[in-house]
């Protein structure tokens, strides 16, 4: 324990004047002409409490003195995992199911409206998996196609009068469109020159958006859209079928549940196919991808694709709930945080996201009176992640197996 | 070609309109100067940053912004005392001076403790620490200095000359020829002195360099330092000029700059002043002439039609394979 603490206070002690001297100009400069010290040291001691615990922590775990009480949760751990093996997976995925539909029963509004979000949040950050986690693509702009699904469903309804239903295909393509036209020109490019210019595409659509008035209405949005309709069989005076508008709550709940699960499915399929394996190979050598022959760029635009449809889904959802819909809904910081969650959770692995997803959503409604900083922990979150964890907290498993693991 | 209602040609009659035109155009040139000066300075940070070890700098913008802000608390805090009004020159080079340490000093303990530790690790998880980074500074300065924008304190800077219809203020005066001084110390730096050959020397191959006793983590912080101290004083500048600072400010001309160093070539730091000057030509000019909404457009235009026709930029040598 003591070589753990001689290796670690230096660097920590050094970080930690440091974060002092950064602190001080902005808290302690005052306009007035008067220099003060005491909310630096203030703040300074509350971030210094807590991750000098965190540190203590983890030093106590790293030198083993916490295996009195690690030992008998990890045997517990590791017996529940080895019930649970035997338990298929479709079992896990039915109780999941089961437990998500009968959530609005016992849940009232409030919880029910941040499932929703959850739901919502679970299809992009599964849709933006396609790209980072199974295709090794970082896509900075990828809230851009969300924001067209949305916006296409709010035109064609306040413009054409069409429906939701009829409006749902039409947003996933339109989504599609945007993809292959970000995409077509992108794709040559490889790693961090892809994410900027995928953050280029994100601003100029959302610049778009905000600056064509006769369109979009700019800055003020688009206001009065239809709610998702469903025609309900009534046996009143014969069998006539009448309009119902999904205004409830719970409603919405279901349909947004059926759409993530919807999402869940269709990419688990893809990551199982051989079009996963492709992107798999893509991620991990591109140039020997390309030597197996697999054709890397028809592989990337479809990888694009099918990220975006599910955006363009769900965006048409989000416009339909809102029934207003405005550019300030898609700015960068809203790619960024669904980013937070792919890395937070996992690249590539369902579970991890839509832990990810849950972990950043309910957790900042449950602690509201922190909500300012939660931007704050976001990007602390994914520094962290990526120093300690870069796998996410559920690493994804690879598909299949390797020559090297079966020998061995 | 059409000209903005509010600019200075629609109030002469037309037979003035030919040389309001010819006025108009060299009032948005100095215009355009003033703004890619900025932007070239923001933009060297990204490609020395880039040069040295092959990272795309998302929190060079952060810098930036905290450079605006450490510059308004100066300045704003030497005029509490009285000194704005007495020695006003002084007062804005002890700003420059102490937010240009300021941003060295903030950049020189990131790279510490989000890239350095990355370095052997995957490009996309120093890309992601890097934006994580950038989201988390930009946060902590809105939680430090609140949401509103920050009034700079520059009104003792006012006043300008007028060339008949052209005028061009102090500010921009002073911002142009600051720029000119910075770029000319920083080309002596690189291109004249010892360390600027080590950290060339760096640039081209770290293992090499490091077998004739150049320490690679030190010239590494450096560059970290001297890219963030300029783009600190694009800040001030940008505070200067647009008279508020915000804690998103770092954003857009970040996202600019970056299209600035991709177009003069990026890891080349000549390139990357041509490509700044002329991100802002095409800025301001587009504003002028094209349209001034879609302003922010043209920049990303530039970037993405750069990266698609000639990934090397103007000046840039070609790039090998794990490069791009």
């Amino acid at each position: 324990m003591i070589q753990e603490f001689k290796k670690i206070w230096k660097p920590y002690a050094i970080g930690m004047l440091w974060l002092l001297g950064l602190l001080w100009p902005m808290l302690g400069i005052h306009a007035d002409g008067t220099l003060t010290i005491h909310e630096t040291v203030t703040v300074w001691s509350y971030i210094l409490a807590g991750t000098a615990a965190c540190l203590l922590i983890y030093i106590f775990k790293k030198s083993g003195h916490l295996d009195f009480a690690g030992d008998p949760v990890s045997r517990a751990v590791s017996r529940i995992k080895a019930r649970t093996t035997t338990i298929p997976n479709w079992a896990w995925s039915l109780g999941f199911i089961v437990l998500a539909c009968s959530y609005p029963l016992f849940a009232d509004r409030y919880g029910t409206d941040v499932a929703i979000n959850v739901l919502i949040y679970i299809c992009l950050g599964l849709g933006l998996n396609v790209m980072v986690g199974l295709c090794g693509l970082l896509d900075l702009g990828y809230i851009a196609f969300y924001g067209v699904g949305a916006y296409a469903y709010a035109l064609l309804n306040t413009v054409y009068g069409l429906g939701f239903w009829v409006c749902l295909p039409f947003s996933a393509f339109f989504a599609c469109i945007a993809g292959c036209i970000v995409g077509y020109p992108t794709l040559r490019m490889r790693g961090d020159y892809l994410a900027i210019v995928t953050l280029g595409f994100g601003e100029i659509i959302r610049l778009i958006l905000n600056n064509w008035m006769e369109l979009t209405n700019g800055p003020n949005g688009i206001l009065g859209i239809d709610p998702i309709s469903i025609y309900l069989p009534v046996l009143e005076n014969g069998l006539t079928f009448e309009l119902f508008w999904m205004k409830k709550l719970h409603l919405l709940y279901y349909f947004v549940l059926a759409l993530a699960v919807f999402t869940a499915i269709g990419i688990r399929h893809l990551n199982i196919s051989r079009v996963g394996r492709a992107w798999e190979s893509i991620r991990e050598d591109e140039t020997a991808a390309e030597l197996m022959g697999v054709n890397t760029f028809i592989y990337k635009l479809l990888a694009y694709v099918m990220g975006a449809f599910f955006a363009g889904l769900a965006g048409a959802f989000f416009a339909a709930r809102m029934r207003f819909v405005s550019p300030e809904s898609f700015t960068f910081l809203e790619s960024a945080m669904v980013l937070c969650m792919v890395v937070l959770g996992g690249m590539g692995s369902i579970p991890g996201i839509m832990l990810g997803v849950f972990a950043l959503i309910v957790l900042p409604e449950v602690f509201r009176e922190f909500e300012n900083y939660r931007m704050l922990i976001f990007g602390s979150t994914m520094v962290i992640m990526m120093l300690f964890r870069p796998a996410g907290l559920i690493p994804a498993k690879r598909m299949g197996t390797r020559s090297d693991e079966r020998e061995g | 070609m059409r000209l903005d209602p509010g600019s200075a040609a629609s109030f002469y009659p037309p037979k003035f309109k030919k040389l309001c035109i010819m006025e108009y155009f060299i009032q948005q040139f100095v215009n355009g100067l003033t703004l890619g000066g900025m932007y070239a300075l923001i933009a060297l940070g990204y490609t020395m940053v880039y040069g040295v070890i092959q990272l795309i700098n998302f929190a060079h913008g952060e810098f930036f912004a905290a450079g605006g802000y450490v510059g308004a608390i100066t300045l704003g805090y030497l005029s509490g005392l009285g000194y704005m009004q007495t020695h006003p020159v002084l007062c804005l080079s002890a700003a420059f001076v102490f937010a240009m340490a300021y941003c060295a000093y903030l950049a020189v303990g990131v790279e510490k403790i989000a890239y350095k530790p990355l370095r052997k690790e995957s490009r996309l998880a120093a890309l992601l620490s890097a934006l994580g980074m950038s989201i988390f500074l930009s946060n902590g300065m809105m939680l430090t200095q609140g949401v509103y924008d920050k009034i700079y304190p520059g009104e003792m800077f006012q006043g300008r000359f007028d060339f008949g219809t052209v005028a061009i203020s102090y500010l921009q005066i002073m911002i142009i020829v600051l720029t000119a001084l910075l770029l000319v110390g920083l080309n002596i730096l690189v291109f004249k002195t010892k360390i600027g050959m080590a950290m060339r020397a760096t640039a081209q191959d770290k293992t090499m360099s490091a077998l004739v006793a150049i320490g690679s983590n030190k010239i590494i912080s450096l560059t970290f330092a001297i890219g963030a101290g300029l783009a600190a004083a694009a800040g001030i500048m940008y505070g200067l000029y647009y008279g508020s600072v915000r804690y998103d400010m770092g954003f857009v001309p970040g996202i600019k700059a970056f299209a600035a160093a991709v177009l003069g070539g990026i890891g080349n730091i000549t390139g990357a002043m041509i490509g700044g000057l002329i991100i802002g030509m095409v800025e301001v000019f587009g504003a002028g002439y094209l349209s001034s909404e879609y302003k922010d457009v043209f920049a990303f235009i530039i970037l993405i039609g750069v990266l698609y026709f000639k990934p090397t930029g103007i000046m840039g040598e070609n790039i090998d394979d794990t490069r791009v």
